[in-house]
């Protein structure tokens, strides 16, 4: 019987070197290890042994059962090490092919440089404030210090509602500044984009629909200096912190002294290009300190307060930012222009 | 306007590059647009004398002319002209020399004949017979200019200027004249400034004698003032005088047009001359103009008045538009003899909306309509009569008619230095402040300062502050940020905008802008009854053309129209978003404007894709309750595919299939997609805040049904039939349609809908009893209101 088992070990363990599957692993370990396997049957026929022989059989039996158990779960590990290596290998890829596509849709250059503004406005204490686009031209002119006789009142300027002229589309947004003053006293920081009409046929640089936002800023002590201070910072965040500025003396009605602010030329650098028509600056907006007549308009005191309000347009902030030539394209709404944002 | 820097020299002494000099005018509020240097264009072209002039051989219009430049030895030249002859001087445009407009001329043969350059015409130097009257239009120009042989052209011709190009804004239209801008530049360089001293000698007679004035409407006319000359010889004006009005790109006519002009841009003063002989009545009367009243203009334009125009009159006729154009019927001709000179300050609004509705603007009257300076009218009419009596044009009558009808006085306000330093963050000195103001005109006395009769503009403190702070340097403000603490932030609905656009193009959907303004045409495109709500529109009472004339009152065709602006760039599919403004008309003052969050598509997606879009958004922007109900009868939309999207009871708006025939107005033959929410609702059905619910702590147990029911019955009826029945048993939490079928296996007309349950409790496991009980009550309900069977 001592024979028998030795025999049995030999073969078997001679049969596990030679499985090279899981399955065979398995089929080893029933004929084997199993109820029915060599082994048990071996150990079913100790019955007929002597009680000396029975313990040394008995021992010998469960040393090869442990041998055998040991060397299958030897070779199991190193088939399953195997079979993984198969695997990985069978599945490997060209990892270089593309990946699946996730169309994500695009913001409107616009909408990007509006966002950005926002954001650097809101970093600097305003609120947004929103007023409407079809107008009162009380609040559109009249209390902007643009009287009846102001040329931008013309029907050939102007898109007019109402044929008294008592409403319009806004051709601007600094009425929103008029609304804000009258319906909050001071200190007042706002912004205010939005969209304004104006009667100019539609070309490379014009749109008889545009955007603005609005600035306005009224307080006790506030100086043409935080005018130049705040829209420096408002040039630095949007086109680079080494963008110089430039404020030249211009005229509004509603704001005085009043200036239009450039911007060095993004394109050119200030040498002088096509974009900047070789002056190497560009107009980026239009600003100045609230006129004395339009704080005391809406009931601001203007002994006691001051104030610096600007305008600046969207679209070409857009243009510039991004080198769009065309206004046109930002109204194509063209998906091949669209998906480059 | 454009500004001479030679004639510049009459008034002040500016020694700096043209560069530099535009530099400095437009940051002390001149902004310089251009600059031009004519002379820098032509390079070598010289004064030359035809020295012989012969035949050549080989041509029977070709002309050899041997010509003297001031060489050693003269050049020969062929020229096609046949009016040069010997002794004559001509331009030479040498070898290597360039003309304006960039030409390059080089020597070359002509038929065998060398030529040594070009003899030019007045076209060739882009100049023509008003400059030089009498040169011969279509020949070379024989020069009859105090020059010699070998003299470069350009000062001959007076190109040896450089002009600059002033924008200037409409509150300076005292700088829309030589004085004004030398005023301006002297302040600005610190130079002296000096207006030349006007004398006239007279001895014509006196205009009393000859000329009444009346002003029948002050209002319109503050002042008028006349002189006359008599034996007026018309003739080219002298050569600095033309060269004067060319550099400031006015054309000169002859001397007493010429004059009127030069006098304009000098002083900036508009004036007109009168024929006397054609006024009736020896009178000038300046009244607004009679009902059916009409006159031929200068340009020959037989023109329609109306009584709230002001015409300049004689006894009988009208003889000009006042400050806009003269009348052809008292214009200065050939034989003009005796004229008057008008200087008038007319009503700038007036003269504007009379410049305008005749639909003619002119110099003058764009002068005028900023509002002239009162005090210009005498000073200008002195010069134009020194300039008369200077070039030998006539005889000046003596005495003037200078009528005040209103006055106008100048603002006279305090000066406050540390007022004007507060406001513009600076530390001005008070003499700087006063030697300012005082160059440009104003008169200082003690506090008080008085603006010049020509700075209407000026009017408060401000006013002041700008003119200092201009020649202090905007540019030497020290920026600076105020201070004081504020909150930044975004409203409710400006943070819902903001995601909603980020939540739009993670699905896929491109932003897009689209004019808020629309055509009845594109009403009927989006197939709007003729009596639908929607055609009632604010209307632009001046719009650009029919088809942007009124302001939208849905964001549909403005989407539809960026679709089909894609389809028709040939892009195979497009996903836009828009959160677009609407203008509903209430009977308000004001329309209502709302915004309503737009999204639309085609080349991609079916129905339940949109739906899908749309489900999305509302339920990442926690609308609350959402519902689809089958909207069979909006006329833009598919009626068997689009859904009145609700929140509870209240309607957010509609998704779904573009009409086929609505697809096809627009050009696209592709299924069209459409979701139009309005946002300001959408906002109000929010959820609120967001809170934790305890993670279940028992399992769940799924039962899955399929019922046959009629084709009729919707899902989201059975789905609700679902729920009630399963309501009371408060353990159905989720009823979901995974699957619909028709065909072979069920009943024509029926169809097969198979429901997953999810059924859970709090407190406990459920059992297959629990699970059970709920299926059988829901089976129950389904067959008893809907007749859907169990399959």
């Amino acid at each position: 019987m001592q024979q028998k088992l030795e025999q049995i070990k030999s073969e078997a363990l001679a049969a596990i070197q030679t499985a090279d599957t899981p399955e065979g692993i398995e089929a080893l370990r029933v004929k084997y290890l199993g109820k029915k396997g060599e082994i048990t049957s071996i150990l079913k026929q100790m019955g007929g042994l002597s009680a000396e022989e029975r313990p040394v059989i008995g021992a010998l039996a469960n040393e090869i059962r442990t041998a055998l158990e040991d060397t299958l779960a030897k070779k199991d590990a190193e088939i399953e090490a195997l079979v993984l290596q198969q695997r990985l290998i069978a599945e490997s890829l060209d990892v270089t092919e593309p990946g699946a596509e996730i169309k994500f849709g695009r913001q409107h250059p616009m909408s990007i440089v509006l966002d950005e503004v926002k954001d650097i406005f809101i970093g600097m204490g305003f609120q947004i404030a929103e007023g409407p686009e079809v107008e009162l031209s009380l609040y559109g002119f009249d209390r902007l210090n643009s009287p009846i006789t102001h040329p931008s009142r013309e029907w050939t300027d102007t898109f007019y509602i109402t044929e008294d002229e008592s409403v319009h589309l806004r051709s601007h947004t600094s009425p929103v500044q008029i609304r804000v003053m009258e319906a909050q006293k001071p200190p007042l920081r706002i912004i205010s984009p939005g969209r304004a009409y104006r009667k100019d046929e539609v070309d490379a640089s014009h749109s008889p629909m545009f955007h603005q936002i609005e600035g306005l800023v009224v307080d006790r002590g506030v100086t043409m200096g935080d005018l130049k201070g705040t829209l420096n910072l408002l040039a630095s965040k949007l086109f680079g912190e080494s963008t110089k500025t430039r404020f030249r003396p211009h005229h509004f009605p509603f704001t005085e002294p009043s200036c239009e602010v450039d911007v060095q030329c993004v394109v050119c650098g200030g040498t002088g290009c096509r974009t900047c028509k070789y002056e190497g600056w560009l107009e980026l907006l239009g600003a100045g300190m609230v006129h004395p007549k339009v704080l005391s308009g809406c009931g601001i005191d203007p002994d006691v307060y001051s104030g610096f309000a600007f305008g600046a347009g969207i679209e070409r902030m857009a243009m510039l930012r991004f080198g769009i030539d065309d206004m046109r394209l930002l109204f194509e709404n063209d998906m091949r222009l669209l998906g480059q944002f | 306007m454009k500004l001479s820097m030679k004639w510049l020299a009459d008034y002040t002494q500016i020694d700096t590059t043209p560069q530099e000099y535009a530099d400095r005018m437009t940051m002390s509020g001149s902004k310089v647009e251009a600059i031009e240097q004519p002379g820098e264009e032509i390079k070598k072209v010289v004064v030359g004398r035809v020295d012989t002039i012969e035949r050549h051989e080989d041509s029977d219009h070709l002309w050899v002319a041997s010509v003297d430049v001031g060489g050693e030895a003269p050049v020969q030249i062929v020229t096609g002209a046949q009016n040069v002859r010997a002794g004559d001087m001509v331009p030479v445009a040498l070898h290597k020399s360039r003309l304006p407009g960039g030409v390059k001329i080089e020597k070359g043969k002509i038929r065998g004949v060398q030529s040594e350059g070009m003899l030019c015409s007045l076209t060739e130097l882009q100049l023509d017979v008003h400059d030089y009257p009498y040169a011969d239009e279509d020949g070379i120009w024989i020069m009859q200019e105090d020059c010699s042989p070998g003299d470069d052209i350009v000062p001959v011709i007076g190109a040896d200027d450089t002009i600059v190009e002033f924008e200037i804004t409409s509150n300076r239209p005292d700088c829309l004249s030589m004085i004004g801008l030398a005023r301006e530049s002297a302040v600005t360089f610190g130079t002296d400034f000096n207006i030349p001293p006007v004398t006239v000698k007279g001895g014509g007679g006196d205009i009393g004698e000859m000329l009444a004035i009346e002003i029948a409407d002050p209002e319109l006319c503050p002042r008028y003032t006349a002189r006359m000359v008599k034996n007026i010889k018309i003739a080219p004006s002298p050569k600095w005088l033309r060269q004067r009005l060319r550099a400031c790109g006015v054309r000169p006519i002859n001397n007493i047009v010429d004059i009127t002009n030069y006098v304009m841009l000098e002083y900036g003063q508009p004036m007109h001359a009168f024929d006397y002989a054609c006024l009736t009545g020896d009178k000038i009367i300046v009244r607004t103009a009679r009902p059916g009243e009409t006159m031929n203009t200068l340009d020959g334009t037989a023109r329609d008045l109306t009584p709230d125009m002001l015409v300049i009159a004689d006894a009988d006729k009208a003889v000009g538009i006042a400050g806009v154009m003269g009348g052809a019927n008292s214009e200065i001709t050939e034989e003009t003899k005796f004229v008057v000179f008008e200087s008038a300050n007319f009503n700038g609004v007036s003269v504007r909306k009379t410049a305008s509705a005749l639909g003619m603007r002119t110099d003058a009257s764009g002068r005028f309509e900023k509002g002239l300076d009162i005090e210009n009218t005498l000073p200008a009419v002195e010069r134009a009569c020194e300039l008369v009596e200077r070039l030998g044009a006539g005889e000046v009558c003596d005495g003037v008619i200078d009528i005040r009808a209103k006055t106008i006085q100048p603002a006279t306000l305090a000066l406050e230095p540390e007022r004007i330093n507060k406001l513009l963050g600076t530390a001005i000195d008070d003499r700087f402040m006063t030697e300012t103001l005082t160059k440009l005109g104003f008169t200082v006395s003690g506090n008080m300062v008085t603006a010049p009769s020509w700075r209407g503009d000026v009017e408060h403190y401000s006013d002041l502050a700008e003119e200092i702070a201009r020649f202090h340097g905007y540019d030497v403000i020290e920026p600076t940020l105020h201070g004081g603490l504020s909150v930044g932030e975004f409203t409710a609905k400006q943070q819902a905008e903001r995601s909603a656009g980020k939540l739009c193009r993670a699905l896929g959907f491109s932003e897009i802008y689209t004019y808020s303004f629309i055509g009845q045409t594109d009403y009927d495109k989006i197939g709007a009854a003729t009596d639908s709500p929607l055609r009632r529109s604010v209307r632009i009472l001046n719009p650009l053309g029919e088809d942007r004339s009124l302001m939208r009152t849905t964001s549909l065709p403005s989407m539809l129209g960026a679709l089909a602006g894609n389809w028709g760039h040939r892009n195979l599919s497009a996903k836009l978003y828009e959160l677009a403004t609407i203008y509903t008309d209430k009977g308000e003052q004001l329309p209502e404007e709302r915004q309503i969050l737009t999204l639309g598509s085609y080349g991609e997606d079916g129905f339940f894709d949109i739906k899908g879009v749309c489900e999305a958004i509302l339920r990442e922007m926690r609308v609350d309750d959402l519902r689809f109900r089958a909207e069979t009868d909006n006329p833009s939309y598919h009626p068997g595919r689009a859904a009145a999207v609700y929140s509870g009871d209240t309607r957010l708006g509609v998704v779904g299939q573009i009409h086929p025939t609505v697809a096809k107005n627009y050009g696209i033959s592709r299924d069209v997609f459409a979701i139009e929410l309005d946002f300001t609702v959408m906002l109000n059905c929010h959820l609120g805040e967001m809170t934790y619910t305890q993670v279940a702590r028992f399992p769940a147990v799924t039962r899955d049904i399929a019922v046959v029911c009629d084709k009729s019955i919707t899902a989201a009826e059975l789905t609700d039939c679902i729920r009630a029945a399963g309501e009371k048993s408060k353990i159905l939490r989720e009823v979901k349609l995974f699957d619909v079928y028709a065909g072979d296996q069920v009943p024509p007309d029926k169809k097969s809908m198979a429901f997953s349950l999810n059924l859970r409790a709090d407190d406990r496991t459920l059992v297959d009893e629990d699970a059970d009980e709920v299926v059988k009550a829901v089976l129950a309900a389904l067959d008893e209101q809907l007749g859907a069977v169990i399959r």
